[in-house]
């Protein structure tokens, strides 16, 4: 069972001062994928993260990292992790070259080895100009890539990532998903927290929505959104009248792609499987209700933050770098 | 152990790459002593102490005793701020997300607090040198009072290390920090000898180990051996009973905090 999985937690739970910051956590994240931990500030993602990188102990529950568990075997645990801390874990007196020389001796990698390796991550995070300038002068992004390279050095098999982009812009953000996916490639299993809806849903491949402690829901952002009850169709009448909303109702639900219909102000919400057939039908279904004239026709694919609200009855305030919406 | 060695030698070179970058500071901590206390403080009671309530040739040459162990004092409850710092930063998580040896982030606060407190000490007796004060059991007492200054700096900086990982915001450290330093000076034989002071405070300075500390350090400085041995001895005495209970709070501290 745990061989086939990178990390198994069952029943995680943790107690600080008598407030449950994780309460009976359980999730499995598979070799090879990116796993996001989804979830509001607070709501217990961070914990989870620290048990797992073991800098924590759990109250209740276990977890195991590629089979070993990371309280009684926390030692073999850190040699198969790499963590990257959130960027104020910088030392601004040292220099980037510095830190991963630092992080070399910690690991005891031997020294021809380890300059080479730094060697190449300066040149894998682009950052081999300023590798022996003092961090105070780094910019967010460059001290998030000087993280990743400070993960990376002891070759992990996993590598956690405590919001990678959190604080970042557009630019730096999306060569930060880029070097993540890239590091996929190479077969490293990544996981992260993050409270960013577009980060969980264009990097993760599964994701947990953690909520107050708990897991709300699990999956890959496609199913958890198709398990909305697919995408939705916003009718806006011009006269909605009940009397015309229920015959409108009732004619739409004989059509065979419609799944759900439910009313909203001044219209229709209708849940549908696929937009192509769905909207021309659609259509000329209001056209044969006399008196039923369209004012507006809305289509659009269920978010994530659907999803989150589904699952948690409130929003996920999504405050990311401006113009990151898409 | 060897794993170990290399560890706690590239976290003390990171402690001493981060003093040698903070130039401004590092003037001051090396500095401050010096010229507050021994020179300023020394010269201006020069005249208005009175040499046979001190029992030393002058002002200047009892107080160097008083500023060497301040300036371990000092040094020790600062000994824990800068893994303050990184424990509020994330830095601390980092280096306990690697597999080392837990100790050895101690250990290493350990050394380089030791290691700054030492050149302290000899920069401090230097500079009582060039105004007249010879130690009168010379380099042998120089190694002497390196030695006690330590072993009391162990103590302090495993208090200093245990508030830091204890407090739940640095503004709580530097209040305790604050609140324990001046009072610590205050109520010891620093400044004026214990039969100088009202009875009240007499009591309290006895239960202070500084007290202790200094008056074992002051006759190697003004004394000889003669004198000094026996209070070298009692000072030994009470660091070894300080130090085992200091780092056995820090000890439990640490623990809670990582585990």
């Amino acid at each position: 069972m745990s061989s086939s999985a990178a990390i198994e937690v069952s029943n995680l739970g943790k107690v600080y001062d008598s407030v449950e910051a994780v309460k009976n956590l359980s999730l499995t994240v598979q070799h090879g994928e990116i796993f996001g931990l989804l979830g509001p500030n607070g709501a217990g993602k961070s914990t989870t993260l620290r048990i797992l990188i073991t800098t924590l102990n759990p109250t209740t529950g276990t977890a195991t990292i590629l089979g070993h568990d990371v309280v009684k075997e926390a030692d073999t645990v850190r040699r198969l992790i790499g963590y990257v801390a959130q960027e104020r874990a910088i030392d601004r007196f040292l220099t980037g070259r510095e830190h991963l020389l630092l992080f070399a001796e910690l690991y005891h990698i031997p020294k021809q080895e380890a300059l080479s390796r730094i060697a190449s991550l300066l040149k894998l995070v682009n950052l081999e100009d300023d590798a022996d300038r003092v961090a105070k002068g780094y910019s967010g992004g460059m001290k998030r890539k000087l993280d990743i390279a400070c993960g990376l050095l002891p070759h992990p098999k996993i590598l956690f990532l405590d919001e990678p982009t959190l604080g970042l812009d557009v630019q730096s953000r999306l060569n930060i998903w880029e070097h993540i996916r890239q590091l996929q490639q190479q077969g490293i299993t990544i996981v992260i927290t993050t409270n960013y809806l577009d980060e969980a849903d264009q990097l993760c491949d599964r994701i947990a929505i953690i909520d107050r402690g708990e897991i709300r829901a699990m999956g890959s952002p496609k199913d958890l959104k198709a398990s909305l009850g697919g995408d939705g169709v916003w009718l806006t009448l011009s006269d909605a009248t009940p009397e015309i909303l229920n015959q409108l109702t009732t004619a739409l639900q004989g059509l065979p792609f419609v799944r759900a219909i439910r009313p909203r102000e001044n219209g229709l919400d209708i849940r549908v499987d696929g937009p192509e057939k769905a909207l021309p039908s659609i259509m000329e279904t209001t056209n044969t209700i006399a008196g039923c004239r369209l004012d507006g026709i809305e289509y659009h694919r269920p978010r994530l933050d659907d999803v989150f609200v589904a699952h948690t009855g409130r929003s996920l305030k999504d405050e990311p770098p401006a113009s990151t919406e898409t | 152990m060897n794993e170990q060695i290399q560890e706690v030698l590239a976290l003390t070179n990171r402690w001493v790459k981060r003093l040698s970058r903070e130039k401004f500071s590092m003037l001051f901590t090396l500095a401050q002593p010096m010229i507050f206390w021994l020179i300023f403080f020394g010269n201006l009671f020069q005249k208005a102490a009175d040499i046979q309530v001190l029992q030393a040739p002058n002002y200047m040459s009892f107080l160097a005793a008083g500023v060497v162990v301040m300036t371990v004092l000092n040094n020790g409850l600062a000994g824990g701020i800068d893994l303050l710092f990184d424990k509020e930063n994330g830095f601390l998580e980092r280096l306990m997300s690697t597999p080392i040896k837990r100790s050895s982030v101690i250990l290493s606060r350990f050394l380089f607090v030791m290691a700054i407190t030492g050149m302290q000490i000899l920069v401090i007796l230097a500079v009582a040198f060039l105004f007249g004060v010879i130690p009168e059991t010379g380099l042998l007492g120089i190694t002497v009072i390196l030695l006690i200054g330590m072993l009391f700096g162990v103590g302090l900086t495993a208090i200093s290390m245990a508030m830091a990982f204890t407090v739940k915001s640095h503004g709580d450290f530097f209040s305790v920090l604050g609140f324990l330093s001046l009072p610590m000076i205050f109520l010891s034989s620093a400044l004026v000898p214990l039969a100088a002071m009202p009875g009240w405070m007499q009591a309290l300075a006895f239960f202070n180990p500084m007290t202790w500390v200094i008056d074992a350090v002051r006759p190697l400085i003004i004394a000889g051996w003669s004198q000094a041995l026996p209070q070298v001895g009692m000072a030994l005495v009470v660091l070894i009973a300080f130090d085992a209970l200091c780092l056995y709070g820090g000890a439990k501290a640490f623990k809670r905090s990582v585990g």
